[in-house]
């Protein structure tokens, strides 16, 4: 409540109406608490938000969508207005997306909306992760945000597919039969599950009901609700903020929500949905009416997944032959069970990982300063060899578009990437760790000696040399403060005993550790000013 | 380097809990440098210029009013679009008009507001930046002590501690709740046994080959040398799971030369003069093995690019597939139309479990 009287109508207004919600909500405490809490600033804390963003645009374009959609698999003859498909049989669902795209105005607007505002959230949770991950903006307090933060990006990837899959046209009914092989293939409760999941054989009459029940109740639900959470944690724990002068690790630097935040970020929801409708005006996404109905009989060359579905699709690729067999009387699909199992690895090691790295440094502060990559050169390492991994298996996807482009052999593009899934994170590993830590000597050159001003100078003797000029104190912050870990010296307990888990975290220390740069001192920096 | 001999001592976990006092953090194997240089804290303010000149204040300010008229614009050109572009059944121009102004409407209205805002924020709002202390994510000594104690009270007070009998049947009675969701699971499917739906096909002894999609008859002598034809059986039309029928029972037809064709001792009658059947089900995951390499003889699946060589009984020769395309032993009828000579002789599609 203002205690300032008010002057103009408009003011009175607003106090009054401010008021009464006041009385009856006690939202004055929570306006004090959050009003005027800070932000810091940097572009890479976008990504998390052009995530939010393209998710409220999923929210909103999809709730138009359902307005028209019929998540139905009974047989109809088509009679709408594209000619192509006049008086051919499909599923009741094909033809409502069919008539979204062609009866409806704006509907094919709204389902490009849709399907590419979908790709952009998966995209920039994507890169948010790889943000946070390489800033060790995960480290404590905010490990379990990670956590909560992976399970999103799990949740937006079963999003992406059960919506991919709801208009029962021939490429998405492919997905699905795919999906089916790959359950099948599952021991023991393979089979069994595919015919509950298809409420039967596939493909069914229950499947695009079901998804569409998951796709726009079940998941959304679950995605709110941690989304909620995620934010909640972010304001709990406030946001971190890249090193620099006058920034700490017990404070926060940057503008209050209000005005200039609520401003920026507001205005950011604007920008990131205008510029997604005008990508859904200008480009066809998932044009369904070119693949036809769902028919297990046909399928065109070159099939692609969406692009997130990509690294699955590769994994299942680069299979080499012959990894099937019967055993116990039973089929051993390992085709199938291998990409599961080492996928399911990748991503639970995503999940873990900030436990990990907390266990190995012992470090139980807290940490509210992004780090810059290189200085944690193998966790950097670690996660270029990561994206590696990623990026072979998703290159994989295409392999048949790669050696229909380039014009190779399918068995050479495949060999290849087949060898690069082991060879690229190897590469990749050694290539990040060495940049980042000739980065960080390069660091440490400027921040003692100074940078190369450019300036030659003619000594009277006849010799050239060239100025070095010291940078400011607010530069050179930026260089020099940083966390630095040693190795973990390995010693007894008070028993006597070095337990198995000492040695392995000492065996983990040393990899993570062993290789470093020390930031500089005060004591260097005066001794190097005397020269 | 003055602070670094833990060893990693104090990672014990889970001790800090029961600690009255905020206990100083274990920096683990960090090194806590007693000469670090000092933050020199924040830079000298340097002023916009949109703070130092009043004119570009102004100009500033209009710019953003301009941007949101601008947005007005954008929105009531959508409502115009929606009008003046609608979409003519049969003229396929008339959609792609109307996606494109009707979003451009939108767009405008969106993207204006959104840089408006973002303009004003940065040239017109206060540029200072300001700074709050952060404290630790844990809760103050006596909060949490209250916590402890209010627990403490309600163990009390309910006697959850004490009376185990209640507070054990209460955690069976939890656990057994959800159990009957495990049943209610069952009817997602019919009663049948997938295994035994797995191992069934259309296909029986004298059923007909037909054209995928109109079902017409194919005689022996219409298949020239080289050709390929997508098969389905005769009558699929009439059944009434027909996309189930088609996912087991598509076909593949091909004629190769006979002697093009290495089938072993037992399989030699399942050809009709250099004419062969295979599944068209990948062994894979399923996928339509729908692209034939005449030259090679080859079988291509698009999806995982597992390759079948049709002159050796379809064995996989590359790709992630195990095992080869199932073959349907064929013959003719009296009128010369290509039949079955009997059903599949193995689970045709992808493996499962029971398969053996």
């Amino acid at each position: 409540m203002s205690t300032a009287v008010p002057t103009t109508r408009g003011s009175r207004f607003t106090g009054a109406a401010a008021n009464y919600i006041d009385e009856r909500t006690s939202i004055s405490g929570l306006v004090k608490e959050l009003g005027r809490k800070i932000f810091p600033d940097h572009w890479s804390f976008m990504l998390g938000e052009v995530a939010l963003y393209s998710f409220v645009t999923i929210l909103l374009s999809g709730t138009f969508l359902t307005f028209f959609f019929q998540p139905s698999m009974a047989t109809v003859t088509y009679e709408g207005s594209y000619i192509p498909l006049k008086g051919i049989d499909m599923s009741a669902a094909y033809q409502s997306a069919l008539d979204i795209s062609f009866d409806i105005r704006g509907g094919l607007l709204f389902r490009q909306i849709h399907h590419w505002a979908a790709l952009l959230f998966i995209a920039a949770i994507g890169l948010h992760m790889v943000r946070i991950y390489f800033t060790g903006a995960f480290r404590k307090p905010r490990e379990i945000n990670w956590v909560i933060g992976f399970v999103l990006f799990i949740l937006a990837l079963a999003e992406g597919f059960t919506g991919y899959s709801l208009p029962d046209d021939l490429l998405s009914g492919n997905g699905l039969r795919i999906i089916d092989g790959l359950i099948k293939g599952l021991p023991i409760v393979g089979t069994w599950i595919s015919y509950l999941l298809f409420g039967g054989e596939f493909p069914g009459n229950d499947i695009v009901a079901r998804l569409f029940s998951l796709h726009i109740l079940l998941l959304p639900a679950i995605l709110v609700a941690a989304l909620g959470v995620h934010l909640l944690l972010m304001v709990i724990n406030k946001h971190t903020q890249f090193a620099g002068p006058g920034r700490t690790n017990e404070n926060v630097v940057g503008v209050p929500i209000l005005p200039v935040f609520a401003a920026k970020a507001g205005g950011f929801f604007f920008v990131v949905f205008g510029i997604i409708v005008l990508i859904a005006a200008f480009f066809t996404i998932n044009p369904i009416w070119v693949y036809g109905p769902y028919d297990p009989s046909p399928v065109s060359a070159g099939t692609q997944p969406d692009w997130y579905i990509g690294f699955a699709d590769g994994a299942l690729r680069l299979m080499p032959p012959g990894l099937e067999f019967v055993w116990l009387n039973h089929t051993w699909s390992f085709n199938i069970i291998i990409p599961v199992v080492v996928l399911g690895l990748f991503i639970v090691t995503v999940a873990i990982y900030p436990f990990v790295e907390a266990w190995i440094t012992g470090d139980k502060r807290e940490h509210h300063i992004a780090e810059r990559p290189r200085n944690a050169p193998t966790r950097t390492a670690i996660g270029a060899a990561g994206v590696t991994f990623y990026c072979v298996l998703w290159a994989a996807a295409g392999s048949d578009l790669i050696s229909t482009h380039f014009m190779l052999t399918i068995e050479g593009v495949t060999h290849t990437l087949q060898a690069l899934v082991f060879v690229g994170p190897f590469v990749a590993y050694h290539l990040a760790k060495r940049i980042a830590l000739g980065l960080q000597k390069k660091d440490r050159e400027i921040a003692l000696h100074g940078f190369e001003s450019g300036r030659i100078v003619r000594l009277p003797g006849g010799e050239y040399v060239e100025i070095h000029e010291q940078l400011s104190e607010y530069e050179r912050w930026r260089l020099v403060s940083f966390v630095d870990y040693k190795p973990l010296m390995l010693r007894p307990d008070s028993r006597g005993r070095i337990s198995f888990a000492q040695r392995m975290r000492a065996g983990l220390s040393r990899w993570f550790f062993e290789d470093r740069i020390s930031p500089i001192s005060r004591t260097q920096i005066e001794e190097s000013d005397h020269h | 380097m003055a602070h670094d001999d833990d060893g990693g001592t104090n990672a014990a976990a889970g001790s800090a809990i029961e600690k009255s006092e905020p206990p100083q953090a274990s920096p683990g194997t960090a090194i806590v440098a007693s000469d670090a240089i000092a933050n020199p804290g924040l830079p000298p303010h340097r002023p916009r210029v949109t703070d130092l000149d009043p004119k570009k204040q102004k100009q500033a300010a209009r710019r953003v009013s301009t941007l949101f008229l601008l947005s007005i614009v954008g929105s009531v050109f959508a409502i115009v679009a929606y009008i003046v572009f609608p979409i003519r059944p049969g003229v396929p121009s008339s959609i792609r008009l109307n996606t494109m102004f009707l979003g451009i409407g939108i767009a405008l209205g969106l993207v204006s507001i959104g840089i408006g805002a973002i303009y004003w924020a940065k040239n017109l709002m206060s540029g200072e930046e300001m700074v709050e202390s952060r404290h630790l994510t844990r809760g103050t000594v006596e909060t949490r002590s209250r916590a402890v104690e209010i627990f403490q009270q309600a163990n009390e007070e309910s006697g959850f501690g004490r009376r185990t009998l209640i507070r054990n049947s209460l955690i069976g009675a939890l656990v057994a709740t959800p159990l009957p969701a495990i049943v209610l699971f069952r009817d997602l499917a019919p009663a049948a046994n997938p295994v035994t739906l797995l191992e069934e096909t259309m296909w029986k002894k004298g059923t007909r080959l037909t054209q995928d999609p109109f079902g017409t008859p194919i005689k022996a002598a219409d298949v020239t040398l080289g050709s390929v034809f997508h098969v389905i059986p005769e009558g699929l039309d009439q059944v009434s799971d027909k996309l189930e029928e088609k996912a087991k029972s598509a076909v593949l037809l091909m004629r190769l030369l006979p002697q093009d064709l290495h089938p072993q001792p037992d399989r030699e009658s399942w050809a009709y003069d250099g004419i062969v059947a295979y599944s068209k089900i990948c062994t894979h995951v399923g996928c339509p093995v729908a692209l034939y390499e005449q030259q090679t003889h080859h079988l291509l699946c698009p999806c995982h690019q597992s390759t079948f060589d049709v002159t050796n009984q379809c064995a996989v020769i590359f790709g992630p597939a195990k095992r080869p395309l199932p073959q349907l032993p064929i013959t003719v009828d009296s009128e010369g139309y290509l039949i079955a000579q009997s059903g599949f002789h193995e689970p045709v599609g992808p493996s499962f479990w029971e398969r053996s």
